[in-house]
């Protein structure tokens, strides 16, 4: 099934979405990274934009500075999302942010609180940050400069996609799935013709 | 004379560096293009239909806009090769190919990722301590220079294993190492892509034939016809696991499997895996003593 959907949104609009589905996204997305997360739940620091309803992006983009807190975009892409797993609960049951967006896939224990307080993960097409760039129509908000890259972005979007639904708040996980079916493959037709 | 020459090649070769390093980035190969063309044509599930889809779209944007096909310019690595009568000593090559990184980086600009390992205090422009990496190939009675550019993303880097077998485990345990790796690798590495293996010699130069296997045109084949035959079936093993584009399920795992062996010692078996992701980023510059260069994008 696909789903269009205009972030921020509600918890109700997020639980509708199954592994597998796919998701073009409108309206706003919130870029987000290692030291940003740091900030707000290892230091303690509350985040100068509200993250209620948010699309998060896993994202440390490349801009060029057009004057003070302006930024334009020039090649925005999404990095791997597992070593950032554990600030899923805080994010998800705290600030009510709704999708996480990013590769590769959250380890599997984040499928807990997605599934308790109401959040998707969203897969993107890892390295297609060319297309991902024509996507982002404008940069609206930087806080947080002092980590860049790896500030507060926000982002207004358009047709920002095609987005897969990786992980689900029922509790089921693509990825996992995916590693299921392929070890049991191993294990029962292919390791045997080795 | 002798001077003016060393300096002016050594310019040429900067320069060629500076814009390989660039050009890469932003437009892949020809048999790269063809690969995932052929992927998205063929690929029967639904999901890993839509991915090699945008893939492709992605493919045509950084075309149309100039622009890079993926955010990571990676860490810059060089494969030369160099002739015995390249009136340019090894010395002034290396030194040729860190300025035209830095070069490259500045001027564009480009990403830099390089950091020092311990203090993580980035040096912003690409280089640092033996960064951008040399694979040196010396080629006997030759007077040209060819140098590969591969900016190799960390993403697919990350995904690299090395395993000392021994000898009584065989042929076999080397093809499994290399199955269990990918499929524990899943989505990670921006699948699909090339998977390079390397086999015997020690633990280190099986690492280093891994990484010279990734930087091999995608349908380029093994001329051992032994290697060549493990080649295809870890290609058709590794796309029965349904791994899939992005690791979210699909036929299409991999693009090629690459392989390069040495001789080892007779009580070692070593197998190394490199990943190279999709956006498998190469390009060549073919260097003559005369300064002329020709830029080759399928070498
Ligand atoms: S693994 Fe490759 S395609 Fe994926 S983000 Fe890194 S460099 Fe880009």
């Amino acid at each position: 099934m696909h789903h269009e959907i205009t972030f921020p949104t509600d918890e109700a609009a997020v639980r509708e979405f199954r592994a597998g589905d796919t998701v073009t996204v409108q309206g706003h997305i919130i870029g987000i990274r290692d030291a940003t997360q740091i900030r707000i739940f290892d230091k303690g620091v509350e985040p100068p934009m509200s993250l209620r309803g948010a699309a998060l992006l896993h994202t440390a983009p490349n801009v060029r500075k057009l004057g003070e807190g302006r930024y334009e975009p020039m090649c925005i892409g999404t990095t791997t999302s597992a070593r950032m797993s554990r600030f899923t609960e805080g994010l998800v049951r705290d600030h009510r942010a709704r999708a996480i967006i990013g590769k590769g896939g959250l380890l599997p224990e984040a499928l807990v609180p997605l599934r308790e307080h109401g959040g998707v993960y969203l897969a993107i097409v890892g390295g297609a940050a060319a297309l991902e760039t024509t996507q982002i129509e404008e940069i609206e908000q930087v806080e947080w400069e002092d980590l860049m890259p790896e500030c507060l972005w926000k982002f207004r979007v358009k047709d920002f996609g095609p987005l897969i639904v990786g992980m689900d708040t029922h509790g089921e996980s693509l990825y996992e799935n995916v590693q299921v079916e392929a070890r049991k493959r191993l294990e029962e037709t292919i390791y045997s013709r080795l | 004379m002798a001077i003016d020459t060393t300096t002016d090649l050594q310019q040429t070769v900067e320069d060629a560096a500076a814009h390989l390093y660039v050009w890469s980035l932003k437009d892949i190969p020809q048999d790269l293009r063809d690969a995932l063309r052929n992927a998205m044509e063929t690929e029967t599930h639904k999901v890993g239909k839509r991915i090699l889809e945008t893939i492709n779209t992605n493919v045509s944007v950084a075309d149309e806009r100039q622009n890079l096909v993926c955010q990571d310019t990676g860490l810059a690595v060089y494969y030369v090769r160099l002739g015995e009568l390249f009136p340019l000593h090894p010395a002034r090559i290396e030194q040729a190919l860190r300025e035209g990184t830095r070069r490259a980086t500045l001027e564009h600009p480009l990403r830099s990722n390089t950091v020092h390992t311990l203090t993580r205090v980035p040096t912003g422009d690409n280089t640092g301590h033996k960064i951008p990496h040399i694979h040196w190939e010396f080629v006997p009675d030759w007077d040209g220079l060819d140098v590969k550019c591969i900016p190799k993303g960390s993403g697919s880097e990350n995904m690299s294993f090395l395993k000392m077998l021994v000898p009584a485990d065989g042929v076999s345990a080397i093809k499994r190492f290399v199955l269990d790796s990918i499929v524990g690798a899943g989505g990670k590495p921006c699948p699909p892509g090339i998977v390079g293996v390397g086999i015997g010699g020690s633990a280190d130069l099986a690492m280093h034939l891994a990484k010279e296997a990734i930087a091999r045109p995608v349908d380029d084949v093994n001329p051992d016809p032994d290697v060549a035959a493990l080649e295809r079936e870890l290609f058709e093993l590794l796309n029965e696991t349904g791994i899939g584009p992005m690791g979210l399920g699909g036929d299409t795992t991999v693009l090629s499997v690459h392989v390069e062996q040495a001789h080892t010692h007779i009580t070692l078996n070593p197998v190394a895996v490199n990943y190279q992701c999709w956006a498998a980023r190469r390009a060549s510059a073919h260097i003559f003593s005369d300064g002329t260069v020709d830029y080759d994008r399928e070498a």
